[in-house]
């Protein structure tokens, strides 16, 4: 499948794939990220049970301290 | 009317709320007052430290002050006749509706990365329509073709999203400027509908 990743086209294998398994595969292994499938967010506790599919914009964004 | 006079009276009518008045939130209420936003609301606990003097708008004399109260004398140098809500408080779940339920933009400007998650989440899911600026990543030198902002639905954040402020990447004022200066921006374009 095809998706938008952090505003990029990125491929995966397969026709779906949890937003946890995403990570693993990507290594985003931050603790303070925050998650939006197409513009809504995901709370942490949903990672494992939200899918993502061929066309969606999903954004992993990392929030680092400073300011 | 010339495009500077356009955006000028219609930024005059708008109302922007700033959370932390620390090396974001300063920067970024100065340059939305120089860009002549109308009303601020700020909040923030803390007061002026020397350290501080490295990124943050404020002077020597002002160490010790209460940041907001030692901002609305700058903004107020700035235009006298800027409208300026200054809360000396920790923001919290509790009084985030109090304070930003009126804005028509909130800047997220706080220092630790736990405590924008939790304002991020607040906000988006209690004022999903208030459009959020928030800011990740402002540490160090150099690397400021990395920095971007992001936007998902009502949600922006500026930043590079990886230079997170420790003892060998301090906050310096440069690359804190720069960010707060892209979030003032954003702010900008959202209140004039570019965004």
């Amino acid at each position: 499948m095809k998706i938008t990743l952090n505003n990029r086209e990125e491929y995966f294998e397969g026709d779906e794939l949890t937003i946890s398994r995403i990570m693993e595969i990507r290594s985003f292994k931050f603790k303070m990220l925050v998650v939006r499938l197409n513009d809504s967010p995901v709370r942490k506790e949903d990672y494992s049970v939200t899918t993502v599919k061929d066309g969606d914009d999903l954004k992993i964004l990392h929030l680092v301290s400073g300011g | 009317m010339s495009v500077i006079k356009e955006i000028r009276s219609v930024l005059a009518l708008k109302c922007v709320g700033i959370a932390g008045a620390g090396g974001l939130g300063s920067n970024v209420a100065a340059m939305l007052i120089r860009s002549g936003v109308g009303k601020l609301i700020i909040a923030d606990f803390d007061t002026v430290s020397i350290p501080n003097l490295g990124r943050q708008f404020f002077f020597k004399d002002q160490a010790g002050m209460p940041k907001v109260e030692a901002l609305r004398d700058n903004l107020l140098r700035i235009e006298p006749d800027a409208v300026l809500q200054m809360h000396c408080v920790k923001i919290s779940p509790e009084n985030i509706p109090l304070l930003f339920s009126t804005c028509d933009v909130v800047v997220e400007a706080f220092d630790e990365a736990s405590e924008k998650m939790s304002f991020i989440s607040e906000m988006t899911s209690r004022f999903p329509k208030i459009p959020l600026v928030a800011g990740s990543g402002v540490g160090g030198t150099g690397g400021f073709d990395k920095i971007s902002v992001v936007r998902s639905g009502n949600l922006f954040i500026c930043g590079d999203f990886e230079s997170e402020v420790s003892e060998t990447l301090p906050p310096l004022a440069p690359k804190v400027t720069a960010v707060a200066a892209l979030q003032a921006d954003t702010v900008v374009r959202i209140l004039m509908g570019e965004e």
